[in-house]
């Protein structure tokens, strides 16, 4: 689904962030990254995304190379993944409601679907209560919660958490990963980067360790190993 | 038309939400549309007294006395028909007459003098007024010429007092052609800097957005959606700005018309009510272009990625 290939990302000032990256991730997998700061987890949701662009290799997500879209197919192809951040990224002006109903509204959702699923997807992450609190409104946890609500409604092909957990809560923290593997039990592909050895642990499924830019270790029902 | 509707929701949202911001903006767009207007308004006064110095200045042509009026209404209808004469006023030397007893009413020995003369010693004479004061030259030469309209007009004409205002028109003309170039750059250059600090303003706020912006084209927003509401956001300031600029300029120019009148030569509330709806637009149209066209380019800026 996701394949890397020979890939390199060299910041101006000659920082190394990526160096000979090769990495396969299938459909319906929940892959871990995991690496200390700066080991170049980021950089490589950076490179899904196509927020920035590899200085050589290619990003291929399915048979498309990412990096060779024009603005039109990039919009359509961030509307196939959905994205989790560690600072939660949500739409400050906008409740809770709002931030789900634009994401909808994006693709091209009609109204009456907007009304039915907001809902629906709300009480899923359990922020049926809060449907117009804006996000200053809203706790860590529930911040998270809610921008993974945001990521699912439109029934991403992938949905990419990059270190969701870092702001929260052992408890927090539980229930966002007990969020993200029903998630991929349902069949959505799942990456995730984190530095938190409890949660790879307790997920216990495909591991992917890299230092200094480079893939040190792929294991496939990993545990954390730095 | 959903999107349509969704992205007027969204900047009506947006522009009450931000509401210290949005006011901000209103602010400076306002002044920028009171510059645009008070230029319409200062451009009506300076053409207004332009165009009386200017309707003060004609060439009068003098016929000789016992000019037969047959001669004179031909080269009247003649000069009538050259296209840079506006007017033309006919006296009769009978009328010359009337005119000067009237001027000269308290003056006994001037009547006296006049009684005693067997014959009137005023010529007839006729005042031409060109459309334009850089005109006068040309219609004076066509007159000397010995052009078929103006031919043996030189038989009954005793003089044309051109030749002796030269110096004053000329003067004349030079004033009103710098007059309308200084008013011109003066304008651009108003108009300009209101633009320049109005786009910055907008930049402004828009940069305070930008992150909302990245995170609109994370989620799968296409560029147009997304600055959709943002455009809206700076038509509204435009409505909002024009609203404010024309409704304060009725206690201004009401002001002015009570006031300053007599020194404008132009009653500044008439002129503004006869227009308002001309002014209106005008003002209208340059908030929305102004809010609009702002916006649209300082999202452009973050929409790259």
């Amino acid at each position: 689904m996701i394949y890397f290939h020979n890939v390199c990302k060299v910041y101006p000032n000659n920082a190394v962030c990526l160096e000979d990256v090769n990495l396969t991730v299938s459909q319906g997998e929940f892959v871990s990254i995991v690496g200390h700061s700066g080991a170049g987890k980021t950089s490589l949701i950076k490179l899904i995304l196509a927020e920035e662009k590899p200085t050589s290799g290619t990003v291929f997500f399915e048979s498309t190379d990412i990096h060779a879209l024009r603005s039109r197919d990039l919009t359509k192809l961030r509307q196939k993944i959905g994205t989790v951040f560690q600072d939660f990224k949500l739409l400050q002006n906008k409740t809770a409601y709002e931030n789900i109903a634009f994401a909808m509204e994006a693709v091209g959702k009609s109204d009456k679907e907007i009304e039915t699923d907001v809902p629906h997807v709300l009480d899923l992450v359990d922020l049926g209560d809060k449907f117009f609190h804006f996000p200053y409104q809203l706790s860590g946890g529930e911040k998270q919660r809610l921008a993974i609500a945001r990521a699912i409604i439109n029934q991403p092909e992938i949905l990419i958490a990059d270190e969701p957990t870092g702001n929260l809560d052992p408890i927090n923290t539980y229930e966002i990963v007990q969020i993200l593997k029903r998630i991929n039990d349902m069949g959505t592909t799942v990456i995730l980067t984190t530095h938190n050895k409890g949660v790879i642990d307790s997920i216990g499924k495909r591991v992917v360790t890299m230092e200094k830019g480079k893939i040190a270790r792929d294991d496939k029902d990993g545990k954390y190993a730095m | 038309m959903n999107s349509l509707s969704r992205i007027i929701k969204s900047g009506w949202t947006n522009f009450t939400r931000n509401s210290v911001i949005s006011i901000a903006s209103v602010m400076v767009v306002t002044i920028t549309l009171i510059v645009i207007t008070s230029i319409i308004l200062l451009q009506a006064v300076l053409f207004n007294s332009l165009n009386e110095i200017k309707n003060k200045v004609d060439v009068t042509i003098y016929f000789n006395v016992g000019a037969g009026e047959e001669k004179i209404m031909a080269l009247k209808s003649a000069i009538e028909k050259i296209p840079e004469v506006e007017s033309t006023d006919f006296i009769s030397a009978d009328e010359a007459l009337v005119d000067f007893k009237e001027r000269h009413a308290n003056d006994y020995l001037v009547l006296q003098a006049l009684d005693e003369l067997d014959q009137n010693p005023l010529n007839a004479y006729l005042n031409v007024k060109a459309k334009e004061a850089s005109q006068y030259e040309g219609i004076v030469k066509f007159l000397q010429s010995d052009n078929a309209l103006a031919r043996d007009s030189s038989t009954i004409i005793d003089k044309i007092n051109y030749n002796q205002n030269k110096v004053i028109i000329d003067r004349l003309i030079s004033i009103i052609d710098g007059a309308k170039k200084l008013g011109l750059i003066v304008t651009l250059l108003l108009v300009l800097i209101s633009i320049i600090i109005t786009f910055n303003t907008i930049r402004l706020t828009i940069f305070m957005a930008r992150e909302e912006i990245s995170i609109m084209r994370l989620v799968g927003a296409s560029p147009k959606y997304v600055r959709g509401p943002f455009m809206m956001e700076g038509a509204l300031y435009g409505i909002f700005s024009s609203l404010i600029t024309v409704a304060l300029f009725f206690p201004i120019t009401l002001w002015f018309g009570n006031n300053m009148t007599s020194f404008l030569g132009l009653d500044l509330y008439k002129y503004y009510m006869h227009n308002f709806l001309q002014i209106a637009v005008i003002v209208l149209i340059s908030g929305l272009i102004l809010g609009v066209i702002s916006s649209f380019f300082a999202v452009s800026k973050y929409l790259k990625k």
